[in-house]
């Protein structure tokens, strides 16, 4: 059975396409300002991908912040739900999720089967969401990828006394002036943004086996500082972290598609 | 006795000069790169606007974020003294002071006794500081004494849903992409600004009567909002709100002189 999962978020759409257990193709791009048109297009890349025409999907489950425009999915789940069935699907001893996405923060525990026991959520602050670093790539002409590259590259990291993107970013511009070297700045801000998400996680009780979900995953800085920061090594997923959710919502798509007959 | 008080904030540097009950001189400058040198500028500003000469003075207190760096003071005394003391000097009785400044804000409740008895400040988050007006005047390109009078020029009242400073600039923008009117946004940017200033003052328990010091005192719609949030008159100050901190100073300075 081929099945699939939608997860429009807001910067990113993301679709994975399963046949039984295995992921046959995943496509992340960046969203259009229409969410219907963004689950459209990322739909159609994964398909191509995947070799697929778009009957061939038995069952489609949408998530993320746009998950009511999406046109073709029979049914919604929450992000938290689909973070924690594509984290435990990857590891079963996964006990903690830490997702980042570009506008929130999520720190989700499951316990052995999967089952989600509690969560905590920001989306209130920009701190300690993606957001929090796009402006301060923006604010040292630095892309994200060199960012995550310098900052492993720091001998004696700064230490940020803010906490408010805001604050922080007047902070940086002082830090500059002051002829910081730009990898101890940039360390620093991986280091703030990572305390900022522990205090998410260490909020739930967070125990190990911890995954680390959403596109900042990515950031092999911020894999390190968030390591750092919760004293645990993090587990590395097989697939991009950033199809997480996605990849939950199409293992929920399975679910729901076999109770069905 | 002449007697002066300097208050160096984040962003601007203010001083005053009193002799008895008559505020002599005053200045207010923005900051410059190094604390000790806003506080010589302003301080100089201030005397010359006097008309005095440094010797002439019996004392000078300093405050703000940089009171530790003014060379020419003879003590350094915290911002919610200052302020308190400054407040109660324009409007004897004063029992709330709302100072709200470039980059914080600040609840003062003072007791029956004329002694501060409680304060909240937030340094944290930028919203509900000046910051956040200042990144919102930005984005409407207005600038910040058009902003307060945006309010009473509105038609329809909007809400921001977002408390981030971040998430209301992304707010804001989305607004003015939509062809909302400025005035409608600026209505709406200066009533966000109130509703998280009433819930520091609430906090530390609104009592008459309220004044607000600092240069977000200066913004009309901040302040009529306020006064419709916390069901209380904002007492309106028959100075510049900005000074309040500097004129706290130079009156803890005659107290100091005076006892000594």
């Amino acid at each position: 059975m081929i099945v699939a999962g939608v997860d429009i978020g807001s910067l990113t759409a993301k679709a994975v396409i399963m046949e039984d257990d295995t992921i046959l193709a995943a496509h992340v791009m960046r969203v259009r300002p229409d969410p219907e048109e963004s689950a459209r297009d990322v739909m159609d890349q994964a398909l191509s991908k995947a070799g697929i025409a778009n009957d061939r999907i038995a069952y489609c489950i949408g998530t993320g912040y746009g998950r009511n425009h999406i046109p073709f999915a029979q049914a919604v789940e929450s992000e938290i739900a689909c973070h924690a069935r594509g984290a435990h699907w990857h590891h079963k001893g996964i006990r903690t999720v830490v997702d980042i996405g570009g506008q929130d923060a999520k720190a989700i525990r499951l316990d052995e089967t999967g089952t989600i026991q509690r969560y905590a959520y920001n989306d209130k602050c920009a701190s300690g969401t993606g957001r929090f670093l796009e402006i301060m790539g923006a604010a040292l002409g630095l892309d994200l990828e060199t960012m995550g590259e310098l900052s492993l590259a720091s001998r004696s990291p700064a230490t940020l006394s803010n906490q408010c993107v805001v604050f922080a970013e007047t902070e940086i511009v002082s830090l500059v002036n002051d002829g910081r070297e730009l990898s101890d700045i940039v360390s620093g801000l991986h280091k703030a943004m990572a305390h900022r998400v522990a205090s998410l996680a260490k909020g739930i009780q967070m125990e190990p086996d911890v995954a680390f979900t959403g596109g900042v995953a990515k950031n092999p800085g911020m894999f390190k500082a968030l390591e750092d920061a919760l004293g645990v090594s993090i587990v590395r997923l097989d697939a991009d972290p950033q199809i997480n959710g996605a990849l939950g919502a199409a293992i929920l798509a399975r679910q729901a598609a076999s109770q069905a007959g | 006795m002449i007697v002066a008080g300097c208050d160096v904030g984040s962003l601007t540097a203010k001083a005053v000069v009193l002799n008895g009950g008559k505020i002599l001189g005053q200045a207010v400058i923005r900051a410059k790169d190094r604390p000790e040198e806003s506080a010589q500028a302003v301080f100089r500003l201030a005397l010359d606007h006097a008309g005095i000469r440094e010797v002439d003075l019996a004392g000078c207190v300093g405050t703000g974020y940089g009171r530790n760096r003014i060379p020419f003071v003879s003590a350094a005394v915290s911002e919610i003294t200052c302020h308190a003391r400054g407040a109660q000097w324009l409007i004897p009785g004063v029992r709330t002071v709302i100072d709200v400044g470039g980059q914080d804000c600040k609840a003062i409740r003072i007791g029956a006794d004329g002694k501060v008895a409680n304060f909240i400040t937030n340094d944290k988050c930028a919203a509900g500081t000046g910051r956040f007006l200042e990144v919102m005047a930005g984005i409407l390109s207005v600038d910040l004494a058009e902003l307060g009078l945006l309010s009473e020029r509105a038609s329809t009242a909007l809400t921001l849903s977002s408390t981030c400073t971040v998430w209301a600039q992304a707010e804001v923008i989305q607004l003015l992409n939509a062809d909302i009117p400025v005035t409608d946004i600026g209505a709406a940017v200066n009533e966000a600004m109130a509703n998280r200033v009433s819930i520091l003052a609430r906090a530390v328990g609104v009592e008459r009567e309220v004044c607000m010091t600092g240069g977000v005192a200066k913004n009309v719609g901040v302040v009529k909002a306020l006064e419709r949030l916390l069901g209380t008159g904002v007492k309106r100050l028959r100075q510049d709100p900005q000074i309040v901190g500097a004129l706290g100073a130079a009156v803890i300075a005659r107290e100091k002189c005076a006892g000594s």
